[in-house]
C-alpha cells in the first residue's frame, strides 16, 4: 500500500515538474510576492492604505517581531487561487485527456491514486509557500531600510517563531484552496470548468456577498482559508477559520473520494 | 492455474434503460490471438472497460487470468491495455509519458527505451507527445500497453491511423508476442487483418455475443458461395431466379449476384444460364471471408 502510494507520488511529480507548469507557477508566486511586499512598504505613507481592503499597516506595526511576515501572510489568498488552479487542472486533465484510464490500469487502487496525487500536490504547495516566503521576506527586508522600518525584532527568537508560524498558516491556507481545486476537478472533470468556477466563486461571488452582508464573512470558505494565512482577522478568529475550513475541506474530500472511487471511467 | 486468459459469463452493463452489453458469455484461451469485432456501438469498448475494472458491470461475472474482474488489482499487473486509442499528456515527451506509467506500475525505467525502440519511436522519444502524428501516438499507446511485459494484452483498435507498413509491423509484433505466450485480445475494424492473425474470435452485435470460438469453426458454419456477373446487368435477376428455383439462396449485391452453393454447382449454373440465353462473364466460387461472415452475422449492410 505505502509502496504504491510512493510510486504514485513520484509519477505525479514527473508531471508537476515540467518546466511550463513549475516555472510558470513559481513565476506567478514570485510576481504576487514581490507585488504585495512592495505595495506594503512603498505605500506605507499613503492615505489609501497599504494593506488588504485599504487597511493601514504602520511603521510601528511593521517593526514588531511579525513585521517580516506581514506581506507574506497577506499573499495567502492569492497563492491559494494559484494552488486552486494548479490542483484543479492537474486533477481534471486526467479526465479530459483520458489519461485516467491509463493510471487506473497501472494502479487500480483508486484511493491510493487519490492519496498519492494529494501527497505530491501537497509538496508542490510546500514549494510554492517556501518560494513566496523567501521572496516576500527578502523584498520586505530590502525595502524596510529605505522606509525607516526597524528590522531589529524580525529575526530574533520571537521573529523566527513568527516566521515559522506564518509559514505553517500560509501552507495550510494554500493546501485548503488546492484541495478545493482538486475536488472541483474531480466533480466537473474539466480543467476550464473547475478553474472558472473556483476563481469565480473566490474572487467575485465571495467578495460581492461579503460586501453586501458582512456577517457572511464568518462562513464563506475562501475567506476562512485566507484568514488562516493571516493568523486571524478583525471579523474572523483564527480558531474559527481553522475549524470551519477543516469541516469544508473534509466534506469536500469525502465527496471527491466517493466520486473518484465509485464513478465509472467511461471517457 | 486457469487455462483461460479471459472468461465472462452473463456479463451485462446497463445505462439507463438500455443494455450496452447484454448477458455476454465467452472464453479466450491462454496464448492465443483473439479478435473482438462488432459494429460501432456494439459494446466492445464497454466490455473491455469492464474487463479492466474501469466500469462496474450491472450483472454477471468474469475472470481475467483466473482472477475475478471485481478485483482488478489481482491481475492488472500482468495485463497491458490500450483502450479507445492512446491517451497521454501532450506537454510531456513520449519517453516521459512512458516513465510516468513505468514509475506508477513499478517497472524498470530501462524498459522505456527498449519499448520505444520496439515500436519504432527510438528517435522521437524526446519529442513532445503533442507533436506526434496519429500513427506515432498509436505506437506509443502500444508501447505503454507492453510496459508490464503482459501475459494478456488488450488492444482497442491498435492499427488506427497506421500506414500499411505500420499495420504489417503491428501484425508481426502481435504474432511474435503470441508466439512467446502472450494472449492478445484485439478489437479492430480491419477484419482482413484480424482474419490473418486471429485464432479465436468474439463477435458482438447490439451488446450480445453472436459468435465466440475458434475462427475456423465460424467459417465452417458458413456456406460457400459464388459471385456471378453477366454481360447485361438486367440478366442478373434471371440468374437469381434460376438459382432460387434450384433451391439456392441468392441475392444481388454491388452489380453481381451472390449465390450460396458449393463450387461444383458452378458448372450446372453455367449450363442453365446458357440454355436461358444469358452470357456469364464472371463465375467465381468463393469461401466466405471474415468480412462476409461479419455482415452475415451482425446484419450490417456492406
Amino acid at each position: 500500500m505505502i509502496r504504491s502510494i510512493i510510486r504514485i507520488f513520484f509519477a505525479e511529480w514527473r508531471k508537476l515538474r515540467r518546466p511550463t507548469l513549475l516555472l510558470g507557477t513559481l513565476g506567478a508566486v514570485s510576481f504576487f510576492s514581490v507585488l504585495v511586499s512592495s505595495v506594503l512598504f512603498l505605500m506605507i505613507d499613503s492615505p489609501q492604505g497599504n494593506g488588504d481592503r485599504g487597511v493601514r499597516i504602520t511603521r510601528e506595526m511593521l517593526s514588531l517581531s511579525n513585521g517580516a511576515t506581514q506581506s507574506f501572510s497577506s499573499i495567502g489568498g492569492l497563492l491559494g487561487i494559484v494552488a486552486l488552479c494548479v490542483f484543479a487542472a492537474q486533477t481534471a486533465q486526467e479526465y479530459s485527456l483520458g489519461t485516467l484510464r491509463n493510471l487506473l490500469v497501472r494502479q487500480p487502487g483508486r484511493i491510493r491514486i487519490l492519496i498519492g496525487k494529494l501527497a505530491s500536490m501537497k509538496t508542490f504547495a510546500m514549494v510554492m509557500t517556501l518560494v513566496s516566503a523567501i521572496i516576500s521576506i527578502g523584498v520586505s527586508y530590502a525595502l524596510a531600510g529605505g522606509k525607516n522600518v526597524s528590522t531589529e525584532l524580525w529575526f530574533n527568537g520571537d521573529g523566527r517563531l513568527e516566521i515559522a508560524k506564518t509559514l505553517l498558516n500560509v501552507f495550510l491556507s494554500i493546501l485548503g484552496f488546492g484541495i478545493i481545486g482538486m475536488v472541483l476537478g474531480i466533480i466537473l472533470r474539466s480543467p476550464i470548468s473547475s478553474i472558472s468556477l473556483g476563481v469565480l466563486w473566490l474572487l467575485i461571488i465571495e467578495n460581492i456577498v461579503g460586501a453586501l452582508k458582512s456577517s457572511t464573512l464568518n462562513w464563506l470558505p475562501g475567506n476562512q482559508l485566507s484568514t488562516i494565512a493571516t493568523g486571524g482577522s478583525q471579523n474572523v478568529s483564527y480558531s474559527h477559520a481553522l475549524s470551519l475550513s477543516a469541516i469544508y475541506v473534509s466534506v469536500a474530500l469525502v465527496i471527491a473520494t466517493v466520486l473518484f472511487t465509485k464513478r465509472d471511467v467511461s471517457n | 492455474m486457469s487455462k483461460l486468459a479471459i472468461s465472462v459469463d452473463d456479463l451485462s452493463k446497463k445505462y439507463g434503460t438500455g443494455l450496452a452489453v447484454s448477458h455476454a458469455k465467452f472464453e479466450v484461451p491462454l496464448g492465443t490471438i483473439c479478435g473482438f469485432v462488432g459494429p460501432n456501438g456494439a459494446g466492445k469498448t464497454t466490455t473491455i472497460r469492464m474487463l479492466l475494472g474501469l466500469i462496474t458491470p450491472t450483472g454477471g461475472n468474469g475472470q481475467i487470468l483466473g482472477e475475478p474482474i471485481t478485483s482488478p488489482d489481482k491481475y492488472l499487473s500482468s495485463v497491458g491495455a490500450m483502450i479507445e486509442g492512446p491517451a497521454f499528456y501532450p506537454a510531456l515527451s513520449g519517453a516521459e509519458n512512458l516513465r510516468v506509467l513505468a514509475t506508477l506500475g513499478g517497472f524498470p525505467q530501462e524498459r522505456v527505451d527498449q519499448l520505444l525502440k520496439q515500436v519504432g519511436l527510438a528517435d522521437r522519444g524526446k519529442s513532445k507527445y503533442k507533436t506526434y502524428s496519429l500513427g506515432m501516438k498509436q505506437r506509443l499507446g502500444i508501447a505503454a500497453a507492453l510496459l508490464p511485459n503482459p501475459k494478456l494484452l488488450i488492444l482497442d483498435e491498435p492499427t488506427n491511423g497506421l500506414d500499411p507498413e505500420g499495420i504489417q509491423e503491428i501484425r508481426q509484433l502481435l504474432r511474435s508476442l503470441a508466439d512467446n505466450g502472450t494472449t492478445v485480445f484485439v478489437s479492430s475494424h480491419l477484419l482482413s487483418e484480424l482474419e490473418l492473425i486471429s485464432e479465436y474470435l468474439v463477435m458482438l452485435r447490439k451488446g450480445e455475443v453472436v459468435f465466440a470460438g475458434p475462427i475456423q469453426e465460424l467459417f465452417d458454419q458458413q456456406q460457400p458461395f459464388m459471385i456471378v456477373k453477366t454481360e447485361r446487368e438486367e440478366d442478373l435477376q434471371k440468374i437469381i431466379e434460376i438459382a432460387q428455383n434450384a433451391g439456392h439462396k441468392a441475392h444481388k449485391r454491388d452489380g453481381t449476384a451472390h449465390i450460396e452453393g458449393p463450387a461444383e454447382w458452378a458448372g450446372v449454373l453455367n449450363k442453365l444460364a446458357f440454355e436461358s440465353g444469358i452470357l456469364i462473364t464472371q463465375l467465381s466460387p468463393q469461401m466466405p471471408n471474415l468480412e462476409e461472415t461479419f455482415f452475415e452475422l451482425t446484419g450490417d449492410q456492406k
